[in-house]
């Protein structure tokens, strides 16, 4: 993964910010659910968000609704991660179980701003930047199978053909 | 060293002993699912199996758009309809049955000891019975469908003691909004919520049911009391299946303890655009309101409908204001007629909408204009949540949403005993 452009937000953004409820119970593809990524918190956004640039943010990303468009809007905007302080739980789940990389990283948060470059070695746990080098929090091991597998519904796809 | 209710409900289902920390697979007692269900097919359909593992499990309760608002939203329901029809499901509520989070413990699927997981996250609700539940996507939901299994990280527990009795003019709401105010939004990260302490079994189960819903607006996974002699009785004649109730061990280890007097407790109010930006309704009284909201899966139940009631009887709804009423379930709706509670707030000149989340989530049943502001007894305030991205919503309990209906301007309830 090559170096992307860093998007920084603050504390506490909500699954109604990240992907709003006027839209949650339509049913629409990936493409166009990227086209209302953070449209309430920052309408530039999904005009702007280029593949490979990465989300930058405090405590509790993710809080709110179980919405799981709120990840895979971020993960059909082709962002290679979101690093955060912490993510609200169910948040963190739908992540993993779409594929999208979710990183905790309180050194990378204090660091990043808004148009720094910044990449993702997931191979040695670290994010790269001009800023210096940070190392995430390793993923809890039962779910790395998980990811390695593309996300859930191909994790259990390959479970159920075993069966 | 004892186990708190989480470990021990999730040990169990597990068939293994396990703490806090650990990962566990489990297969759940139900699975609940709302018109966010047509998406879940969808995910369904991928997996490349015909039929749900365990169509018993699955329960799917229409409440977030209903009735349709639009042409998709029906197309929707459709959909839900047929594979309901098609995978004989057995469990399935249509349009007229009210919020899941009110049904599911009224149609008694909410029981103590029993795992559930759902599509929602205001599942925690269902601790307020002595039950596991915790939110889900709705991917891990499809594939629960397909394989009756889902993985759970086993929880630390935050217990909450509380003592006293609430003043007059002050509810569970107040404490559950004073508790995140004071902890912040993330407080229970991840976490299990145990409301325990000598008041905790003198709070009714609606009460009960308006803390562990809350318990999600402090990021925990699930929340519980203790289920006793209050519960049991209230789960008389609805309990679908037998249950063994769990409880923590005196000894269980928590991750931290909080208390709580009640005595001291004001009404309080969630300032815009944060749940956590809370303050007394002393310091925000006199804020103008165009709507005001009752009803909701947290204070939609016949004890909140009677404590607005309790204050709009024989007085008018302010001319500026537009009050939306929404009873959390069909069941409540009926208690409301039979109690005088409904005619009093239509009296008082509230709109009664079909029972259903309504306007909470922004979808349709009175959204707000630019610059409008709404005080609601719902648990989100986020920007743009109700509507336009530039009005501002107030979260407070029924009795503060019935004072500032009548005064047109947020106000205290305790000005209208």
């Amino acid at each position: 993964m090559s170096q992307g452009k860093v998007w920084a937000y603050g504390d506490n953004v909500n699954t109604d910010v990240i992907f709003p409820g006027r839209y949650t119970y339509q049913i629409m593809p990936p493409e166009e659910m990227a086209r209302h990524a953070l449209e309430d918190l920052d309408p530039g956004f999904a005009a702007g968000v280029k593949p490979g640039d990465v989300v930058v943010a405090g405590k509790n990303f993710g809080c709110g609704s179980s919405r799981e468009q709120a990840a895979a809007c971020l993960k059909a905007s082709g962002v290679q991660a979101v690093v955060a302080r912490s993510f609200a739980r169910i948040y963190f789940r739908n992540a993993i179980n779409l594929g999208l990389a979710v990183l905790q990283c309180d050194e990378a948060v204090d660091a990043l701003a808004t148009g720094d470059l910044a990449e993702v070695d997931f191979a040695k746990g670290e994010i790269r930047s001009p800023k210096g080098t940070f190392r995430f929090l390793p993923l809890p091991e039962a779910v790395i199978g998980i990811i390695e597998a593309g996300g859930l519904l191909e994790y259990t796809r390959k479970k159920l053909t075993k069966e | 060293m004892g186990k708190t209710f989480t470990e021990k409900v999730l040990g169990r289902r597990a068939g293994k002993d396990v703490q806090a920390g650990e990962v566990v697979s489990v297969s759940p007692d139900y699975v609940l699912s709302h018109d966010n269900s047509a998406a879940i097919i969808k995910e369904f359909q991928k997996l490349g199996v015909e039929k749900v593992k365990a169509p018993e499990k699955i329960v799917i309760v229409l409440d977030h758009i209903v009735p349709a608002a639009d042409e998709k939203y029906a197309q929707n329901h459709k959909s839900i309809r047929e594979f309901v029809a098609e995978q004989k499901i057995p469990h399935f509520f249509d349009i007229n049955a009210g919020i899941c989070h009110q049904v599911l413990p009224e149609q008694g699927f909410a029981l103590p000891g029993l795992v559930i997981v759902g599509s929602d996250s205001h599942t925690p609700s269902y601790g307020a019975l002595g039950a596991f539940a915790a939110g889900i996507g709705r991917t891990e939901t499809a594939c629960t469908w397909a394989t009756d299994e889902i993985w759970l990280r086993v929880p630390e527990t935050m217990r909450v003691d509380l003592s006293g009795r609430f003043r007059p003019g002050v509810f569970a709401k107040d404490l559950s909004l004073k508790l995140i105010g004071d902890h912040g939004a993330e407080m229970a990260n991840y976490k299990a919520v145990e409301f325990a302490g000598p008041a905790a079994g003198e709070l009714s189960v609606g009460a009960r049911l308006t803390l562990a819903n809350m318990s999600a607006e402090m990021g925990a996974k699930n929340g519980y009391f203790a289920p006793d002699a209050t519960a049991l009785k209230w789960l008389e004649g609805r309990a679908r299946k037998p249950f063994a109730p769990v409880a923590s061990d005196p000894d269980a280890l928590y991750e931290s303890v909080l208390a709580y007097d009640l005595d001291a407790l004001e009404p309080q109010v969630a300032c815009p655009h944060t749940v956590d930006n809370v303050k007394p309704v002393a310091a925000v009284a006199g804020t103008r309101v165009h709507q005001v909201l009752i009803g909701t899966c947290t204070n939609g139940r016949l004890e909140d409908l009677e404590a607005a009631a309790a204050i709009l009887r024989g007085r008018k709804v302010h001319p500026s204001v537009r009050v939306l009423v929404i009873p959390a379930s069909w069941q409540v709706y009926r208690e409301a007629l039979a109690s005088g509670a409904l005619a009093a707030l239509v009296d008082a000149g509230c709109v009664i909408l079909n029972s259903g989340c309504g306007p909470c989530l922004g979808a349709h049943e009175g959204l707000m204009a630019a610059g409008e502001v709404c005080l609601s007894t719902s648990n989100r305030n986020f920007q743009g949540r109700m509507g336009h991205r530039d009005s501002e919503i107030y979260l407070a309990s029924p009795a503060t949403a019935a004072a500032t209906a009548v005064a047109g301007i947020i106000a205290d309830p305790r000005e209208f005993a």
